[in-house]
């Protein structure tokens, strides 16, 4: 970092891939801000295109591509997409199993993100890789649940990424119930470990930026659950819902020049999802200790600071494993039953949204008779969040920018990974150019 | 005799293949104690301009990514390409079966004429530099990039099947995806994974690659026996392995 005559400038340069190659640019002279900027400039892979053409049983395969870490959400929404434009129904024991491995996917991805990226920040380090020799007990505990997220989702998808089980219609393969006894233990086993987890959190929570900015949230809601699979779209703008299939009028999205992925806007300039969306909007439906973590960090709806998406993972975490329990409940109680998909493709058009971890995503396909791919449209939680992101900054920023340059650097790209946009992305953001 | 510098980098792709080095969670500091990891964006801030093994993730889209890579080639004594993203394009080449003006169009809209929108035609690693040892798979499975790391540090020839899926398949004596009326692209793809999706009862959609020696005879029996054509596979075909011929 130079100086010269009170200039600051900031770039955190080409700092990422997929769903999120982000910069961050400051400018600013004599303490006045002239130029704030989050660019995306992802090298862009054009799935929308690519899936045209393609056979009604190869999509979800393909679109789980897109994202490592969202893998399962992706092939969720898009089986979800095609059941609706083919009008293929699915047993409860495929919807209660569906949201089963979704919540493996969950385990992986918010322990990845709480315990390898935002836990070295507030520890003052760089990587999780000092934090082995000075905090071991907190590695191996987070290692330990991110390999259950693994196992757990190699049992349910038959990979821990990019999952192999999951066909419109249902599952390609059954757990046993002896598998889903063995892994309702390993849940079981899980909560204090999680518990401690979140008392590491806690105990640094104070490092957490105060920084608040009023904004619009938006995800899934049902009015009875707190929904990460069913449901309508729901905004803390506003009482009432959307259907799923008129999602393009809720993301209105467009093009701008920082970016080449596509930004997203509703009642305001820009809106939120993710954790702290889904946090603000359903509340109310938390399992008992996902409650009582939400307590001890005092974390209430309607929370407006970005930074605490971070904790609304963590309550999140004992969500997924609360409910995933009452789940193998369920499906032990009714038996697993061997089901064999039979479904023959229809000509349609389709939408299907879940949660991802990282936000509301949306799917919409059109078949032709065969079952053969003419369009897709595929909105991606990273990109509603950019313009979000984008908001943030302006506002953040001219309160901080007196202070010292590198802790102006630090506190953004701590903002930009509280959002989470992606593993890569956020740790990219160590890889810092001064001007 | 010091440890071999080892460097990260990634292209055009999903992460899934990093993902799952990050997956080998305990393993991956033994691997770490055997190597000095120089540069691995994705855990570290570190960089580093100067190391014995460049291990690749991604394909080529770009024009700079064509500089960038080829850099890293001149840098690195040993290159390895992660993932079928790197080893053959992957998921990414099915933009190649279409016009790059109309696939922008489609996707950008009007927009598309944006220069950061630019895009060329995907290209794996081999495609446009020596790559000397490739790690099939969409994703790796992280327990063969382990032997593999192991065996080139030890200076010898990580051995990779060469014949196809079918075999792991029949070892693990799983009811042919064939018999429920379904392409399977076992007969011609490479083995390694243990046969792992018809494993779970989902066909093999060729993640791996072409086997070297897919036993055409055997595969083009199984096409006959269950009334299926060459043309019934190259559909599934074009997922992973691009527009390569179909092996003669
Ligand atoms: S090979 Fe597959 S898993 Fe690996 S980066 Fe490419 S798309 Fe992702
Ligand atoms: S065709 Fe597929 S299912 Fe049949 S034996 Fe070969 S790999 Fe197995
Ligand atoms: S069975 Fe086929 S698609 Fe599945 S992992 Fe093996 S090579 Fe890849």
């Amino acid at each position: 970092m130079t100086e010269k005559s009170n200039t600051l400038n900031i770039e955190v340069h080409h700092v990422t891939r997929i769903e999120g190659h982000g910069n961050i640019v400051v400018r600013a002279k004599d303490g006045v801000v002239e130029k704030v900027e989050w660019q995306v400039p992802e090298a862009p892979r054009f799935f929308e295109a690519m899936v045209r053409g393609r056979s009604w049983e190869d999509i979800q395969t393909i679109v789980s591509r897109i994202c490592g870490i969202c893998s399962v959400s992706h092939s969720l929404a898009a089986i979800k997409a095609i059941e609706n434009a083919m009008g293929i129904q699915v047993s409860q024991q495929t919807d209660r199993l569906r949201i089963l491995s979704h919540y493996a996917e969950y385990m992986e991805s918010h322990i990845l993100h709480a315990g390898y990226l935002v836990a070295p920040d507030l520890l003052g380090q760089k990587s999780v890789v000092p934090l082995a020799a000075s905090h071991p007990d907190l590695v191996k505990t987070v290692i330990g649940l991110h390999r259950l997220g693994n196992e757990w989702m190699e049992l349910l998808a038959g990979r821990m990424t990019h999952p192999v089980t999951f066909k419109p219609g249902g599952f390609s393969s059954l757990p046993s119930e002896a598998q889903l006894r063995d892994l309702q233990q390993r849940l079981v086993a899980g909560l204090p470990e999680l518990e401690k987890l979140a008392q590491a959190v806690l105990s640094l929570a104070d490092r957490l930026p105060a920084f608040t900015r009023d904004t619009e949230y938006i995800g899934l809601v049902d009015g009875q659950s707190y929904t990460f699979y069913h449901g309508a779209i729901g905004s803390t703008d506003g009482k009432e819902t959307v259907p799923v299939r008129q999602f393009e009028s809720v993301v209105n999205e467009y093009v701008s020049p920082q970016s080449t992925a596509k930004w997203a806007k509703w009642h305001r300039d820009s809106y939120a999802v993710g954790a702290l969306a889904r946090f603000n909007l359903n509340a109310a439906y938390l399992r008992p200790q996902a409650a009582k973590a939400a307590k001890a960090f005092g974390l209430k709806p309607k929370n407006c600071n970005p930074y605490f998406n971070t904790v609304a993972q963590l309550v999140e975490s004992f969500q997924i494993v609360e409910h995933a329990l009452e789940i193998i409940d369920a499906v032990l109680a009714a038996g697993v039953k061997s089901e064999t998909p039979k479904v023959a493709p229809k000509a349609g058009e389709g939408t299907g949204a879940v949660e991802a971890p990282r936000g509301t995503l949306f799917h919409r396909y059109a078949f032709d008779e065969k079952g053969i791919c003419l369009k897709a449209n595929l909105c991606i939680p990273t990109n509603q969040n950019h313009a979000n992101i984008q908001k943030d900054f302006e506002a953040f920023v001219p309160q901080i920018i007196s202070r010292d340059p590198q802790e102006v650097r630090l506190l953004l790209e701590m903002l930009v990974r509280a959002y989470d946009p992606c593993v890569s992305c956020s740790t990219h953001f160590l890889d810092v150019k001064f001007v | 005799m010091s440890n071999p510098r080892v460097a990260i980098f990634d292209f055009a792709c999903c992460e899934g293949c990093q993902l799952q080095v990050v997956n080998l969670e305990e393993d991956i500091l033994s691997l770490i104690a055997l190597v000095d990891p120089v540069e691995w964006r994705e855990a570290m801030s570190d960089h580093s301009d100067s190391y014995d093994i460049a291990i690749i993730e991604g394909s080529i889209t770009r024009p700079e990514d064509v500089d960038r890579l080829k850099t890293i080639r001149e840098r690195a004594k040993i290159l390895i390409a992660l993932g079928a993203c790197a080893t053959m394009g992957g998921i990414n080449k099915l933009k190649n079966n279409f016009d790059l003006k109309e696939v922008r169009q489609a996707v950008y809209g009007a927009a598309a004429g944006m220069a950061h929108l630019n895009t060329e035609p995907t290209r794996a690693l081999d495609e446009i530099v020596k790559v000397d040892f490739k790690v099939h798979g969409c994703p790796i499975d992280n327990r063969e990039l382990g032997a593999i790391i192991r065996c080139l540090i030890m200076g010898k020839t990580p051995v990779i099947p060469t014949y196809p899926v079918c075999v792991e398949c029949k070892k693990n004596e799983v009811v042919c995806r064939y018999e429920f009326n379904e392409i399977c692209l076992g007969p011609v793809t490479r083995a390694g994974c243990g046969a792992r999706c018809p494993s779970r009862g989902f066909w093999c959609f060729g993640c791996r690659g072409y086997a070297e020696e897919p036993n055409v005879a055997a595969a083009s029996d199984v096409m006959d026996h269950y009334g299926k054509t060459v043309e019934d596979l190259k559909s599934r075909l074009t997922l992973f392995v691009g527009q390569q011929e179909f092996p003669p």
